[in-house]
């Protein structure tokens, strides 16, 4: 189990150091920093100062270095725009995003695996065939339209719902939470439906896929040669081992919704680090950009880490070390 | 015809036939057999692959698949139809009446739990024994079936174990509530050739100590010469041959049943398959007209093409064959 989680770390930390490679790339070639930080009537002999002094005349991966080193400390440098240093921007905006990511997904898993569940023990009735075509709808359309069509039910039409913001929040510590108070409790609906709804839609029909493979298996059915109950059957046996590719998707779809809720963020006016990332694209604000990129690299390696190490929990299989200990 | 007790036999089926609608019509998969096992008793099933072997064995157990379903005929255990029971009724029957064996012991359990836990849920369903007890005798049950180590083995995964040891797990699970009728599908088909022979003879050992009776299918005749009772012999979905092992083995009256007879000699486990008849079973849509066998069989006239040879009498076995017709008085 050790030796299993430093390996998956070791991977973890290969895989953050590519991405801070993008980022560095990004943040020295795209745009030149010494003409976002200074006016255009800068002369050039001050402009090459500055140069040299920020040590932009290094050799590059001596650059990368002082990068890394940068950023390890948690110094990513300061907004182009608002010349604010970029780490106290994001994490302001870190909450919003995952707060809406994390319900997003909570309401896909939670409707997603019994819609599945049932659609794959009773394909031939007609609610299953309805959830398929449905969720057919829910697979093609695009995230922005969906947004649109709620925006314009609820907001001006049913007058039902709040369309944009975060509503009212609550601060504790360096967290800001709209879970706590009403109107953010209701602001953060419609775009967790909507950013949920596309994995809503793959979770049931992976978890139906699932049930319907898992359900012709030998084991399946000495399970009922032994006389176990239906529901043993169904859930203790059946659900169980669709679970590995379930959590497998769960997790990659939270890093997808983390990354791609920008749309999402952008459509609401949701306060999040997407719709901070988009902002920085129209301003070239590179360093806004490129640790935008590196928090999302984190998220993604850090599910992945639990998603690994959920399997390690559900599938004895994988538990290698210890079937050796055994003699196999 | 079978003898005939003042008790009714363990397990009787009566005329079963199973079909599959199809698109192009209904196949008629199993047709029309008929079979009893006693108490005790094992009964070898034989024939070549596609004969309705394992059809007839879920059939009995209530678990035919979607769209398989039996068309005519009843399954009567002790006497009561358990072929028209609701599902849950039939949940009861199967693990603590009637227990199964399937072919893989690879597949057969479930991957994600300890054999302990498979074990004791089967001993709860079926008993009242709470979980610490449970546990005791599904310690017992794994010292029975020859597990070394059974205690530490509790807690091991499937995939600690051998084919096998699985295998007798997978045994241990089938006798878990004591059953009074076990049906083995191939039992070691999927096993090394090496521990057939023990597997069966655990099975047969076990059995015999219980009073439980098999209905053991197999591919393998020596397997049936060394284990079964009674023998019936099926072919393209019905019984062509059935009667005591040692008179369907030595006098054999159906050709077909003689073709899978003339190996036995030269036999060792599993070496030999049913492969020494020319050509093959025919296909469901395509099962010839009279005998089934005809197109294969050495001594087919006439009348073989034309009608369909019920069972008959003939000594003591009981044979579909025109050849016999003759001799005996009547049709049964
Ligand atoms: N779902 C199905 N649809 C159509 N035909 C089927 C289906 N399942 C089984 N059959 C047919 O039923 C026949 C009997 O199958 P069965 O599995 O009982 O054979 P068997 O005697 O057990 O053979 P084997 O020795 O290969 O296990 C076969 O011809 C098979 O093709
Ligand atoms: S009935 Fe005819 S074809 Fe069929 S086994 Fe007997 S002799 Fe052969
Ligand atoms: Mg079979």
């Amino acid at each position: 189990m050790i030796a299993f989680a430093v390996r998956r770390f070791i991977q973890a930390i290969v895989v953050l150091l590519a991405v801070s490679l993008i980022a560095f790339v990004m943040f020295k070639y795209v745009g030149d920093p010494i003409s976002q930080m200074v006016g255009p009537e800068t002369p050039i002999d001050q402009r090459e100062a500055l140069r040299e002094q920020l040590g932009l005349n290094d050799p590059v991966p001596l650059q990368f270095m002082h990068y890394l080193g940068d950023v390890v400390q948690g110094n990513f440098g300061r907004s182009f725009r608002t010349g604010l240093a970029v780490d106290r921007v994001l994490l302001e905006r870190i909450p919003a995003t995952l707060e809406l990511a994390i319900v997003a997904v909570l309401y896909a898993v939670v409707a997603g695996i019994p819609m599945g569940v049932y659609s794959g023990l009773y394909p031939d009735r007609w609610l299953s065939k309805f959830f398929q075509t449905v969720s057919l709808i829910g697979i093609s359309l695009p995230t922005f339209f969906v947004g649109v069509i709620l925006i314009y039910i609820f907001g001006p039409t049913l007058n039902l719902l709040p369309t944009f913001g975060r509503g009212e929040v609550v601060h504790i510590g360096f967290w800001s939470t709209g879970l706590l108070t009403v109107s953010g409790l209701k602001s953060i609906i419609l775009p967790a439906f909507t950013l949920g709804m596309f994995q809503l839609t793959l979770i049931m029909r992976l978890v139906r896929s699932e049930m319907l493979e898992v359900l012709r298996t030998d084991y399946i059915k000495f399970a009922r040669a032994r006389g176990l109950s239906n529901r043993a059957v169904n859930f203790g046996h059946a659900l169980k081992n669709t679970l590995v590719p379930v959590i497998t998707v769960i997790g990659l779809q939270l890093g997808q919704v983390i990354a791609f809720a920008i749309i999402t963020e952008a459509v609401f006016q949701w306060p999040g680090m997407g719709l901070l990332f988009l902002q920085a694209i129209q301003f070239a604000d590179v360093p806004v950009m490129s640790t935008y990129l590196l928090v999302v690299a984190v998220f993604f390696v850090a599910i992945n880490l639990v998603v690994d190490l959920l399997y390690y929990v559900i599938d004895p299989r994988l538990r290698l070390d210890r079937a050796v200990a055994q003699g196999g | 015809m079978a003898p005939q007790n003042d008790s009714p036999p363990l397990l009787e089926v009566r005329n079963l036939s199973i079909e599959f609608p199809t698109r192009r019509g209904t196949l008629v998969a199993v047709d029309d057999i008929s079979l009893h096992i006693d108490q005790g008793e094992v009964l070898g099933v034989v024939g070549e692959s596609g004969a309705g072997k394992s059809l007839t064995g879920n059939a009995i157990i209530g678990l035919l698949e979607h769209p398989g379903r039996i068309a005519s005929g009843e399954i009567l255990l002790n006497g009561k139809r358990i072929d028209n029971l609701s599902y849950e009724q039939m949940r009861r029957i199967r693990g603590r009446d009637i227990g199964a064996v399937f072919q893989d012991p690879l597949t057969s359990l479930n991957p994600l739990y300890t054999v302990s836990r498979q074990l004791v849920e089967t001993i709860k369903v079926h008993t009242d024994l709470d979980t610490g007890a449970a546990r005791a005798r599904a310690l017992e049950l794994l010292e029975a079936v020859g597990i070394p180590a059974a205690k530490e083995r509790l807690s091991s995964y499937p995939h600690e174990f051998s084919g096998g040891m699985r295998q007798r797990v997978v045994i241990a699970l089938a006798l878990a509530a004591e059953p009074r009728l076990i049906i083995a599908d191939e039992p070691t088909t999927a096993l090394d050739v090496s521990i057939q022979a023990q597997i069966i003879a655990l099975l047969k050992r076990l059995c015999a100590e219980r009073g439980t009776a098999v209905m053991l299918v197999t591919h393998d005749m020596g397997v049936i010469a060394e284990t079964a009772d009674r023998v019936a012999v099926m072919y393209a979905g019905r019984v062509v041959e059935t009667g005591p092992v040692a008179s369907v083995i030595q006098n054999a009256h159906h050709p077909y049943t003689s073709g899978l007879m003339g190996s036995i000699p030269h036999m060792k486990h599993g070496v030999n398959r049913l492969t020494q008849i020319d050509g093959a079973m025919p296909r469901l849509n395509a099962i010839p007209q009279g005998c089934a066998f005809n197109p294969r069989c050495e001594k087919v006239f006439d009348r073989c093409r034309k009608e369909r040879p019920e069972l008959i009498s003939i000594e003591q076995n009981e044979v579909a064959c025109w050849l016999y017709q003759s001799d005996v008085g009547g049709v049964s």
